[in-house]
């Protein structure tokens, strides 16, 4: 196993964990990842490097993305503290620049264009707004989300969190982490949680 | 991921002309079936059931007058063309079967080939005989490997002639050799490896049934039925765009959407993945070159 590729992981307990997976499944991983490393090329933005796991991503390949609750609790409390709410106290900002956000599939292909703003390709998976009816199904649907749960500062700051680091809440969710990895500007994140949260939002009607 | 396809888009795309009259007229095929329209379309919004079921409906219209045997027309021609520095056909290409045997050779694919040492998919294996046989350079044909507006490249017209050849046949990937089993277990981790800024693998997008992106259906790709759609309908049509396209392009851009680096290609990855995959399909009939929507 390759303990390099792990070094983010911040706890004796997870090192261990994966040194209980000593099975042939590590052989081949190795391998697939050896090879990868072989085949690919840089192309565009995207760098040699995004072969590399993160911590988070090393546990979640290695436990088919069901960790034990302890190590997936420590972990999730590991990516809290880097949660980086607005320091102006504002979660909301306009719903319809979040619409606009929210409908955008680009960002970090090798075929985006460096430094352009991303998009949130959040209708790839997810029912937001009631016009847009080509959405995808492999999230929730986020249609009357604030109207459901209530108009809390609490429910901002969930969805928020949600937006800005996905596995907070939930280690190995298959949504990505869009404001850790500097994917969206706090902006952005704001504008959406807008389409979400705000009781004039097309969301909430 | 963009586009829609809607009833008004499909009636528009009949007008254009699909119907295979292209050789006739002594055009070559790849440049006569563009459907361009189709970008020029307006961005008209179906709910999802009703636009799956227009292209069903469109694709069983088209099947009559396949576009993708023309590709497998000109496969034909330029397989059994004297051509390269070594002024070679591809004839005494060995598929599997021994050399020159095409019939049955691309539902047997990916599989261990001991010259190499290696096991190949089909159009690995193409390159590779294009390469020993016709002295062609394999960096020279990875340059630009996928049909564009300008060309179709020979390997893609190559792999569909080939793939015709199995028309009606049931998959009968081999996993008797050491190595044919080591690519199947290599190949099921590199589909379930996340990584990159989107923490995506292709599990992400086809581990589960049911799911969609937008409208378009993801097929489960660990599943028995569901993996079959790695094999069936390819080398494609794509009515997107109007291209030939084979499972090596679609690997390639969904590797793009996974937002990890480009995977070389007709690299051993890709056919690692391929065998995991059609092993996982293995009994199905395939059907031959198909239309992709
Ligand atoms: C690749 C798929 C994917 C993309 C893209 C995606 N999500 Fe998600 N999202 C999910 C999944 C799966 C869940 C449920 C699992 C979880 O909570 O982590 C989820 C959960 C959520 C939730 C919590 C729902 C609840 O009821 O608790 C919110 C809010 C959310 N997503 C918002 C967004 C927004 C806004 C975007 C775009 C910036 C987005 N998502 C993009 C897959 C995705
Ligand atoms: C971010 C989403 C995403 C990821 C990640 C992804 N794919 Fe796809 N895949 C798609 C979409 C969208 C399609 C097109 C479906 C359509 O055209 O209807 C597709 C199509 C396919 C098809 C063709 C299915 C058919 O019906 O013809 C195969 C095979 C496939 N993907 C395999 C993979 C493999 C292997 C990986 C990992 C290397 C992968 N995908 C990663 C989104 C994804």
């Amino acid at each position: 196993m390759n303990i390099r590729n792990i070094s983010l992981l911040s706890s004796a307990a997870m090192i261990a964990l994966l040194a209980a997976f000593p099975s042939q499944a590590q052989d081949y991983r190795a391998q697939a990842v050896a090879m990868m490393k072989r085949d690919f090329h840089a192309k565009g933005m995207a760098g040699m490097d995004r072969l590399n796991e993160d911590g988070l991503q090393a546990i979640c390949n290695r436990t088919n993305n069901k960790p034990p609750k302890g190590i997936a609790e420590q972990m999730e409390k590991d990516e809290a503290a880097s949660l980086k709410l607005p320091a102006d106290g504002k979660l909301m900002g306009d719903w319809k620049s979040g619409e606009k956000i929210a409908q955008a599939g680009n960002g970090m292909t090798w075929s985006d264009k460096p430094g352009a703003p991303a998009g949130g390709s959040c209708y790839n998976c997810h029912q937001i707004g009631p016009k847009e009816t080509s959405f995808g199904t492999i999230g929730p649907s986020l249609f009357h989300f604030g109207k459901t749960r209530g108009f809390s500062p609490e429910n901002q700051k969930y969805a928020y969190t949600k937006i800005y680091d996905s596995k907070i809440t939930n280690l190995c969710s298959s949504m990505p982490r869009f404001g850790h990895t500097g994917t969206l500007t706090e902006q952005q994140i704001k504008d959406l949680v807008a389409l979400l949260m705000d009781p004039s939002s097309p969301v909430n009607q | 991921m963009k586009y829609t396809i809607t009833l008004g888009a499909l009636a528009a795309l009949s007008l254009a002309g699909i119907a295979p009259s292209a050789a006739a007229q002594g055009k070559p095929a790849a440049e006569k079936h563009h459907m361009k329209p189709m970008h020029a379309m307006p961005a008209m919004k179906a709910a999802p059931d009703p636009t799956t079921a227009d292209f069903e409906k469109f694709r069983e219209v088209l099947e009559d007058d396949n576009p993708a045997e023309l590709f497998e027309q000109k496969g034909k021609e330029l397989w059994t063309m004297k051509r390269g520095p070594k002024n070679a056909s591809l004839e005494q290409c060995d598929l599997g079967l021994g050399p020159g045997v095409v019939k049955g050779a691309y539902v047997k694919m990916p599989r261990y080939f001991a010259d190499v040492d290696q096991v190949m998919d089909a159009e690995r294996r193409i390159v590779y005989c294009m390469e020993t046989l016709q002295g062609f350079k394999a960096a020279d044909l990875a340059k630009k490997p996928f049909s564009s507006d300008s060309s179709t490249p020979d390997p893609v017209s190559l792999t569909t002639y080939v793939a015709g050849q199995s028309r009606g046949m049931k998959l009968a990937i081999p996993q008797k050799n050491p190595k044919e089993r080591e690519a199947f277990e290599v190949g099921r981790e590199i589909f379930h490896y996340r990584a990159g800024p989107y923490d995506f693998s292709c599990a992400t997008c086809h581990g589960e049934d049911g799911k969609r992106i937008r409208t378009q259906v993801l097929p489960n790709l660990s599943s028995k039925s569901g993996a079959m759609a790695a094999t069936q309908g390819w080398p494609g049509y794509r009515m997107t765009g109007g291209l030939m396209h084979t499972i090596q392009w679609r690997m390639n851009d969904c590797f793009r959407q996974q937002r990890f680096p480009e995977p070389g290609y007709v690299s051993q990855t890709i056919t690692d993945l391929l065998t995991y995959m059609a092993v996982n399909a293995n009994g199905q009939v395939y059907k031959g070159p198909g239309i992709k929507r």
